[in-house]
This record gives structure tokens, C-alpha cells and sequence, in this order.
């Protein structure tokens, strides 16, 4: 019995957001931009036959304006609460779900066969742009892979209303839609291999599927061997329901205004590597090593350009803020050269370990549970009360150097004071 | 020879600034109303209340923030069994009200806005109130409607014109505020029933 696996995403997620609180937006071309307002990292229909995406605005600023593109700030806050509100919505259709990012999710309806599954998709599009206003669309195949396709294809052709179901299309025509398909389309078939695999001939989707698995596994790795058959129908990836605990987490920011004073930096540093440090705390880990990179504008022509990054191996794992925070800064004295604009800092931490568990090192002085204590007071206010009522003072309070963010629309589901007002 | 009484001049009993006063500046006399007296005593009592404590001036208050419980299991067989007389009220314990709970229908669907302006105050919505919107009901004739006419928000209650179009009536007989007429070519949508509001005094 071949599996129903759906994926069902937002479309174009952000500027979807935007539109829900501010109707005036609807029909016109939209883009919204990434923090710092750097590149475009959404566009409405309208916005994608000007601004290709990830474009960088201050290439693109000038012709927007001739075109009257309206370009927001992005607004994490609201997507994150209308991402939650959605994924909510989505789980009420299957108990089987998993949340593969902020705009899209797998639900197995596997053993719905006894619905018209076009029908129940289009109950849940009608159901999540009746609850939160935002387009969703529906892809059903037989492996998360096809599953992935299939909602391509209700993007992309009208013909399909917004909900395409592979499965209740018979052989002949899946293949004839697959076959129009360019192998780059496939999930997990980036540009690179895109590239390859048309060298060799494979250029549509179909091509793909009707490679052989075996050999393809010898010339490129197993994960492409899985991909072709989950393309003929055999699931292999199963659904992750559990949210894995990330290896890595990383904190960067560009600056609002090019810095040069090591005072700037501090702040910066400290700032972004207690937000990861929240985080890691979040996932119960401990970090053994923090990475800290700063850097100048690769754009700004004419002037000097330095970058670098280091390693701190920490003398045990911890997630203390004042620890993380304190090798970081150990990091950034040894890198920091003055007499450069510096555009960009960043921090990462890496080779995360569950907290519980550890390995107790005998010499050195092991994290003391006082630190425990005042960590989870801390996230306890800072909770409650909003983020960065405490902080470690060098995280500074003025931020000059605070991303812009000059096109920002309010926080319209997560502040009172920034709620819709109505007459 | 008469003795010369000792009742004038020098010290008296119960003269002159009380032992352990707290008040460390001169002080005078004044005549108060004798129904006050009770309101200046606790002033006072407040004031060397103030005197008393090591830090001068305010007294600061900290209070220690709740850290919240986590999910507890119990186990099955504990070694321990509480042996005292049962509370009769275990068997009653309920849920605390929850405001969420009486405004909030589903939490997926619901919204909140802040009322600007007249024109709803006769169904007692007024500036500054919080308005709860509903995207997940349908709205019929004489809900109360956050909706959106040529891209603008407005609250008003649904309503049918003779020929059946719909119109946004005001909850206000001032004649301050008009009705809004749907007419052909006009953008039109309903964005949620608004189900409740709610605002503070203090």
C-alpha cells in the first residue's frame, strides 16, 4: 500500500504575513528584506519578475522605486507567532506531523485513503486562510520527495487549485508532469548537482526517476539513491516528529553603521553570544568550543578590507552566559585590528552535548550550580518580564550600532502597544 | 514658715522629647482635628517606619522572582504516606479562572485590536478597549465585524442593505458617524468577528 505524505507550505510566507495586518499591500509588489535590511528574502508574485531572490537591495533600491516595490524589514516576531498559529491548524488534519521550517510541514495521511484527499486539502487551505489569512498549498505523493514536487506543481499550475495529490494520477500522466519538471526542482538537488547530473544527461525530474539507483549511488552517495527511489514511489525518509536538538548555534548580525571601536565590538559580541547561549540553554546542551568572527563590507569598494575568525576550545563545556561570553571576548581582543570599518560580527557555538551526562574533568574546576541557578533565574525574568531585562552590562544598552531595520512593520501579535488600532 | 511648693520651674515629668523617638530634627506643635487624629498617627507610625530602617529614605522592596515548577511525576509506590487527617476539600479542588479561557474560543484564530475612536461606544466599545477577534467564526447579520473596505480597518455591525448587499452600520445615534454602503467596484472583506473586549482602570 503506497504511503499519503503531504507538505503543505505558506506561500510566499513573509510578505503573506505583512499582508494579513495591512490589506493595502494586497496586488502590489512586495519584498521583504533580510535583517539589516541587506537582500530580498521574500517577494510577492508581483515582486519576482523584478528582484531575483536574495538580491541585494542597495543594487536593486533604485529601480524598486521607479517600479513602486514596497520593501519591508523583516519581522521575526510576527512570522514566528503566524508560523506557530499555522503549524497548530495543520496538526488539528493529522496527529502525524512534522514541522520541516518556519513555513512548511509534512503531515503522513497515510490511512485517510477512506477521504477524497483533494477535498481535505482544500479543507485545510480554506481552513488556514479563514483562521490566520495566509495562501497555503497542498503537495500529496508517495514519498516526502514526491510529496515536495507535488506541492511545486500546486504552486506553480493553476490548473491544480492549490492542492496536487501525485497519487490519484495515473502512471502515465505523473510521468508526463515529472518530464516537464528540471531535475533542480528535486528536494535535496542543489545547483551543484544540478549541474552534474544534466552533464551526464539526466535533465528532467522523470530522467531522474528512471536512473538507475545503484549506480548513481556509486557515483555520487546514498542520499541520491534514496532520492531516486523516493521518486518511484518507495519512502524512505521517514517523518522526524521530535525537533532534534541542533548541533550548532550561530548568532550574527550586520552592523546598522560601519564600527571601528573596539567598545562597539564588545557589545556586539556579547550581545549576540548571549542570545545563542539562551538558546543552547533552551535545548539542555552544554558548548565545548565558540567560534567569533568580525569582518568589513566585501561591497565597499576602495576601502581596506580585514576579516577573521577563531576557535575558543572552552577548559570545560558550559552554558553560563558570563563563561561563553567572557572566551568569546578573549577571542575577539586577539583578532581585533583598529583603523577598519567593520560591518559584520558573529559567533558560533559548536560541538554541543547534551547537558546531563557530562564528562566531570578531575583538575579543572567543574560549572558550580550557583551558575545553574542564576542562569535559570535569569531566562525565568527574562521570559516574563522580556528579553534583556537582565543582561550582562558589557552587552550595552544604546546599541548604536544596532541593525537597521528602517521598514520594520509593528509587532501586531506580540506587543499590546503595537496592536492594529480600528475606529 | 511656710514650705515653698516645688511645682514651679525646673524639670516636669513627661517633658521634652520621649525616649526612643526616631525623629533626629526639631519638631513642633500643631492643632489638628480631632477626627484626623487617627489619619496623622498612621502617618507618623509610617514615618518612623521610614526613620527606623538603615537605608535612608525610600525603602526598597525585592521580591524574588517564582521560578516556575517544572512537570513532576510521582512514582506509583512512594516509601513515604502522608498519615494525616485528609483535607475534606481535596476532592474539590478545581481549576482557577482563567480571563483567557472566558474571552478566547480558539487561540489560533484570535486577534486583539485597540478601538479608536465613537463610533462602536453604544455596544460598549470604547477608545483604548481591546477588542478580541475571531478569524475562525462566520459572521452573521448584527455581529459586531472587524472588516476591511478599499484597504482600510474598520469595526462596525453587519448589516443587509433592501437589495441584500451588506452594510456597516456605527453604534452610535450622535449622527456623528455614517453607515457605509458596500457598493459595486468597492473592496470588501470581513477579516473576523469581533467576540468581546475587554480594558483596565488602573
Amino acid at each position: 500500500m503506497s504511503r499519503n505524505i503531504a507538505l503543505i507550505d505558506v506561500n510566499n510566507f513573509y510578505v503573506s504575513c505583512e499582508r494579513v495586518f495591512n490589506p493595502k499591500l494586497a496586488g502590489k509588489p512586495v519584498v521583504v528584506l533580510s535583517n539589516n535590511d541587506g537582500c530580498a528574502v521574500a517577494r510577492s508574485n508581483e515582486a519576482k519578475l523584478h528582484i531575483p531572490m536574495g538580491a541585494p537591495w542597495f543594487k536593486f533600491q533604485q529601480m524598486a522605486n521607479e517600479q513602486q516595490i514596497v520593501a519591508l524589514s523583516s519581522n521575526y516576531a510576527l512570522y514566528a507567532d503566524m508560523s506557530n498559529r499555522v503549524m497548530r491548524i495543520l496538526n488539528q488534519f493529522s496527529p502525524d506531523q512534522e514541522v520541516y521550517s518556519i513555513d512548511e510541514c509534512f503531515l503522513d495521511l497515510t490511512g485517510f485513503q477512506h477521504l477524497d484527499l483533494l477535498q481535505y486539502g482544500q479543507q485545510i487551505r480554506h481552513r488556514v486562510a479563514k483562521w490566520t489569512g495566509l495562501p497555503v498549498s497542498v503537495g500529496i505523493g508517495a514519498s516526502k520527495t514526491l510529496a515536495k514536487l507535488a506541492n511545486h506543481c500546486a504552486k506553480k499550475r493553476s490548473e491544480f487549485d492549490g492542492v496536487c495529490d501525485f497519487n490519484q494520477l495515473s502512471p502515465s500522466q505523473l510521468n508526463r508532469l515529472l518530464a516537464e519538471l528540471d531535475v533542480g526542482e528535486v528536494w535535496g538537488v542543489g545547483r551543484k548537482l544540478t549541474l552534474k547530473l544534466k552533464a551526464q544527461g539526466i535533465q528532467s525530474v522523470l530522467d531522474l526517476k528512471q536512473a538507475n539507483a545503484d549506480t548513481l549511488r556509486r557515483q555520487y552517495s546514498v542520499v541520491m539513491e534514496k532520492t531516486v527511489r523516493e521518486l518511484n514511489g518507495i519512502s524512505c525518509l521517514e517523518l522526524e516528529y521530535a525537533i532534534s536538538d541542533k548541533k550548532q548555534i550561530l548568532s550574527s548580525r550586520s552592523f546598522g553603521i560601519p564600527v571601528t571601536d573596539m567598545n562597539s565590538l564588545v557589545e556586539s559580541i556579547s550581545l549576540y553570544t548571549s542570545r545563542a547561549a539562551v538558546k543552547l540553554r533552551r535545548q539542555h546542551s552544554v558548548a565545548r568550543m565558540i567560534q567569533v568572527y568580525i569582518r568589513c563590507s566585501p561591497f565597499c569598494s576602495g576601502e581596506a578590507f580585514y576579516g577573521n575568525s577563531l576557535m575558543v576550545a572552552l577548559p570545560m563545556a558550559s552554558d553560563d552566559t558570563r563563561v561563553l561570553v567572557k572566551h568569546a571576548l578573549s577571542a575577539l581582543k586577539k583578532m581585533y585590528r583598529p583603523g577598519f570599518n567593520y560591518a559584520k560580527a558573529g559567533i558560533m557555538l559548536t560541538e554541543l552535548q547534551p547537558k546531563s551526562g557530562q564528562q566531570q574533568d578531575l583538575f579543572a574546576l567543574n560549572q558550580e550550580p550557583k551558575s545553574e541557578n542564576l542562569m535559570t533565574v535569569m531566562d525565568v525574568i527574562n521570559n516574563t518580564m522580556g528579553r534583556d531585562t537582565l543582561q550582562l552590562a558589557n552587552q550595552g544598552f544604546k546599541r548604536p550600532w544596532k541593525m537597521k531595520q528602517e521598514h520594520k512593520s509593528p509587532s501586531y501579535t506580540t506587543k499590546w502597544g503595537e496592536v492594529l488600532t480600528v475606529s | 514658715m511656710t514650705t515653698r511648693s516645688n511645682t514651679h520651674g525646673g524639670r516636669r515629668v513627661g517633658a521634652g522629647r520621649k525616649k526612643g523617638s526616631v525623629i533626629k530634627e526639631p519638631t513642633t506643635v500643631m492643632r489638628i482635628p480631632e477626627s484626623q487624629k487617627p489619619v496623622i498617627t498612621d502617618f507618623l507610625a509610617a514615618y518612623r517606619c521610614r526613620q527606623s530602617t538603615p537605608l535612608q529614605g525610600q525603602t526598597m522592596v525585592f521580591e524574588r522572582p517564582l521560578v516556575a515548577p517544572a512537570k513532576r511525576s510521582w512514582p506509583l509506590f512512594s516509601s513515604k504516606v502522608a498519615a494525616g487527617f485528609p483535607s475534606p476539600a481535596d476532592e474539590h479542588v478545581e481549576k482557577r479562572l482563567d480571563a483567557n479561557e472566558f474571552l478566547i474560543d480558539d487561540e489560533e484564530a484570535t486577534f486583539f485590536v485597540t478601538i479608536q475612536g465613537y463610533s462602536m461606544s453604544e455596544s460598549g466599545l470604547l477608545p483604548g478597549d481591546k477588542a478580541v477577534v475571531d478569524r475562525s467564526k462566520n459572521a452573521s447579520i448584527g455581529d459586531i465585524v472587524l472588516a476591511v473596505v478599499d484597504g482600510e480597518f474598520t469595526i462596525k455591525l453587519l448589516a443587509k442593505t433592501k437589495q441584500g448587499g451588506p452594510r456597516l452600520l456605527p453604534s452610535n445615534q450622535s449622527g456623528e458617524y455614517k453607515p457605509i454602503e458596500i457598493k459595486d467596484g468597492m473592496q470588501f472583506e470581513i477579516w473576523g468577528v469581533v467576540t468581546g473586549s475587554f480594558r483596565r482602570f488602573k
